[in-house]
C-alpha cells in the first residue's frame, strides 16, 4: 500500500490540505456547507516550527500503537492502512492518548477520528496529495 | 509447536497475533474460564449503558479464533502446571500438554472485609456476565437505589452506566477524594463535582456502615488482585503479580506471562510493578507470543496511562505526578504538566486533550525538553517539534 510522505522544504503552509481533507471527510457534497463560518476537523494539521512548516497526518505505523491500545478493537491494520471501525469505537481516546505523532483527534460525532488515506470517505485517493500546490505531499 | 494460554482476554490476544507473526503453523489451545467471545473488557460499562451490544463488544472479529487456528476450551479453569511435565490440569481433570506456555489470567476483584457484605449480597464488575447480572437487577427493581464501594475507575464507570436506570447513585470510598489512581486533588475535585452535577453521591473519609446505608443494590469496585495462585503453586517467582522480564518470561522455563496477572520493571517508572492496563496487557502479551514463536521482542516501557470520559468529560493522563508543576485551567478544563530535570514525568488533561500522544511518548522517551518554553508545552502547540529534525525527518518520510 502506498503511503503519504511529507517534504517540509516545499511546504508554503497554505493550509489547503487541510481544508480538502476536512472537507473530504465532512460528508457534506457542498464545500461552503462543509467548511464556511464552521469549526473544521481536518486529519491533517501543518504544524509550523521556525522558518519551516510542514503538514502531519497518520504514519500507518508498522507498529502502531493506537491499534495495539484501543481498549474496544476498533483500530485494525488493513491493507496496510490503519482503519477506525467508528460503529465500535467508544470515544475513549486511548488512541489520542498513544499516538506519538498526534495523529488521531477525537471528531465531531464522539467517536476518533485519523487520516484512512480517503478510503473511507467514498473519495478513493488522498485530497492532501491531490491538491498540494507544490507537491509538498506526495503518494508512493 | 504447542503453544498454551491460560486465559482468554486482551493479554491471550496479544499472544495469538504474536505467536502468528513468527509461526503461522503451530497448534494453540486457549483455556478460557469464561465462555464467551473475547471481548472488550472495559467496554462491560458501556454495555450496561446501553452503548454498545454483545456484538459489537466483541475484541476481535467472529472468525478470528479460526482465522488464528486457536481451539478454544470455554467455561473451564486450568487448576494446575506442571512445569516438568509440560502440561497444564482443567478443573474437569482434563490435561494439556504444552512445549510453550502463556499464563494470562488477569485480575479478580479484591472484596473487603465488611460486615454485612454476605448478609445483603453484592456485586462485582469486572466480567460480562457481571454487568449482564446487574442490569438485570436493577430493571428487576423500581426506583432502584445503588450504592457502589470504591471511587475508582471501575467504581466510577459503573455509576455512570447505571445512571439512567437507578433513582439514586452513593459511590463511598475510604479515600477522601476519588480517582486517586489517575488524578491529583485538584482535578479530582472537578470531575467529583461534574458527577454530583449528574446527581451522583459521595460519602468520602467514612468507612461505610452497611447496616444504615439505604440501597437496593450493591456493587463492591474495591479494586483488583492478580491473579498469581496457579503459578504460585507451580513455583514460579511472584511478587504481587507473576514475575516477568522484558520479554515477557516468568522465572520457569519456557512459561511465560502476561497482563494484569503479573509485575515487572519498568524502564519508565524505574520501579518493578503492576501497570494493569488494557495496553499494558496487549504489549506484553504480544511480547511473550513473538517469544514463544522464536522471534526476538523486548517490551520494558510499561507506563500508567489512562483514558476516560464521564459523562462527556475526557479524562487524558499519563506518568507520575513527580517534580515541578505547571497548570492552565479554564472552564472545567485542565491542562498539568509535571517536570523534572527537563523531562516530562507526567501530565492530566482534561476536556483538553489535542496531542496528547506525544506528550505520553515524551516521558515515555524521557526527550530532554531544555530546548522547548514551558508555556509552549502546556499550550498543545507541540506536534512534531517536540522530536528533533533528525527524528521528524524519519517520522515524516518513513
Ligand atoms: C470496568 C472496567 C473498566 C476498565 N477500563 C479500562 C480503561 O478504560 N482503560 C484501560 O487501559 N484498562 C481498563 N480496564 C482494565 C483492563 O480491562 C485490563 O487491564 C485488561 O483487561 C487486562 O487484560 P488481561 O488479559 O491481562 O486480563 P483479564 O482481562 O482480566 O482477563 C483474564 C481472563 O483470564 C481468565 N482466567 C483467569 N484464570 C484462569 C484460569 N486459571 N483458567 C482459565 N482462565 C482463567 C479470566 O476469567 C479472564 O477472562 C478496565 C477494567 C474494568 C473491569
Amino acid at each position: 500500500m502506498k503511503k503519504i510522505y511529507v517534504q517540509e522544504e516545499w511546504c508554503l503552509r497554505c493550509r489547503l490540505c487541510e481544508y480538502v481533507c476536512a472537507f473530504a471527510n465532512s460528508g457534506y457534497e457542498d464545500m461552503s456547507a462543509a467548511l464556511k463560518d464552521k469549526p473544521i476537523n481536518p486529519l491533517i494539521n501543518v504544524e509550523e516550527n521556525g522558518k519551516i512548516s510542514y503538514a502531519v497526518s497518520c504514519r500507518h505505523c508498522d507498529e502502531p500503537s493506537c491499534v495495539k491500545s484501543c481498549i474496544s478493537g476498533a483500530i485494525s491494520k488493513i491493507d496496510g492502512v490503519i482503519r477506525i471501525d467508528r460503529d465500535k469505537c467508544v470515544g475513549c481516546f486511548t488512541c489520542v492518548l498513544s499516538c506519538p505523532y498526534g495523529a488521531v483527534m477525537a471528531g465531531p460525532g464522539g467517536a476518533a477520528m485519523k487520516c484512512e488515506l480517503c478510503i473511507n470517505n467514498g473519495v478513493g485517493s488522498p485530497m492532501c496529495v491531490k491538491y498540494c500546490p507544490n507537491r509538498a505531499i506526495i503518494l508512493k | 509447536m504447542n503453544y498454551v494460554i491460560i486465559g482468554n482476554s486482551i493479554a491471550a490476544v496479544g499472544g495469538i497475533e504474536g505467536i502468528r507473526r513468527a509461526d503461522k503453523q503451530g497448534a494453540i489451545t486457549v483455556i478460557s474460564a469464561e465462555p464467551h467471545h473475547v471481548y472488550s473488557r472495559p467496554l462491560i460499562s458501556y454495555l450496561l449503558e446501553g452503548k454498545t451490544d454483545l456484538q459489537r463488544i466483541k475484541y476481535r472479529p467472529d472468525n478470528f479464533y479460526e482465522t488464528n487456528g486457536c481451539a478454544v476450551k470455554r467455561g473451564i479453569r486450568a487448576v494446575k502446571i506442571d512445569k516438568e511435565a509440560k502440561k497444564v490440569t482443567l478443573e474437569n481433570g482434563e490435561s494439556v500438554g504444552y512445549d510453550k506456555l502463556l499464563i494470562a489470567g488477569g485480575a479478580r476483584p479484591f472484596i473487603p472485609r465488611i460486615s454485612g457484605l454476605e448478609k445483603y449480597g453484592y456485586h462485582t464488575f469486572m466480567t460480562l456476565d457481571d454487568a449482564l447480572k446487574i442490569e438485570k437487577k436493577i430493571e428487576n427493581t423500581p426506583n432502584a437505589r445503588v450504592l457502589i464501594l470504591g471511587a475508582g475507575l471501575i467504581g466510577l464507570k459503573c455509576a455512570e452506566a447505571v445512571h439512567k436506570k437507578a433513582k439514586e447513585i452513593t459511590v463511598a470510598d475510604m479515600a477522601d477524594r476519588i480517582l486517586p489512581s489517575i488524578l491529583d486533588a485538584e482535578s479530582a475535585g472537578i470531575i467529583q463535582r461534574h458527577l454530583e452535577s449528574y446527581g451522583i453521591k459521595f460519602m468520602l473519609s467514612a468507612a461505610v456502615d452497611l447496616d444504615k446505608a439505604q440501597f437496593d443494590i450493591l456493587c463492591v469496585c474495591t479494586g483488583v488482585i492478580p491473579e498469581t495462585e496457579i503459578a504460585k503453586d507451580a513455583g514460579l517467582e511472584v511478587g504481587r503479580g507473576i514475575v516477568i522480564d522484558a520479554r515477557a518470561m516468568t522465572s520457569a522455563d519456557d512459561i511465560y506471562a502476561a497482563g494484569d496477572c503479573t509485575e515487572s520493571y519498568s524502564v519508565v517508572t524505574q520501579k518493578r510493578g503492576a501497570v494493569p492496563i488494557l495496553p499494558n496487557a496487549y504489549a506484553q502479551g504480544e511480547t511473550a507470543g513473538i517469544n514463544m514463536a522464536g522471534g526476538d521482542a523486548e517490551y520494558d516501557k510499561a507506563m500508567p496511562i489512562n483514558a476516560i470520559g464521564f459523562f462527556g468529560k475526557h479524562i487524558l493522563t499519563a506518568g507520575v505526578y513527580e517534580g515541578t508543576e505547571y497548570k492552565r485551567l479554564s472552564q472545567g478544563s485542565v491542562r498539568k504538566l509535571f517536570m523534572e530535570n527537563n523531562a516530562l514525568k507526567g501530565f492530566i488533561f482534561i476536556d483538553d486533550f489535542k496531542k496528547a500522544g506525544i506528550y505520553s511518548a515524551l516521558i515515555r522517551e524521557k526527550n530532554d525538553l531544555s530546548g522547548l518554553d514551558a508555556d509552549m508545552l502546556l499550550s498543545g502547540d507541540i506536534g512534531l517539534k517536540a522530536y528533533s529534525k533528525e527524528e521528524r525527518d524519519k517520522i515524516l518520510r518513513k
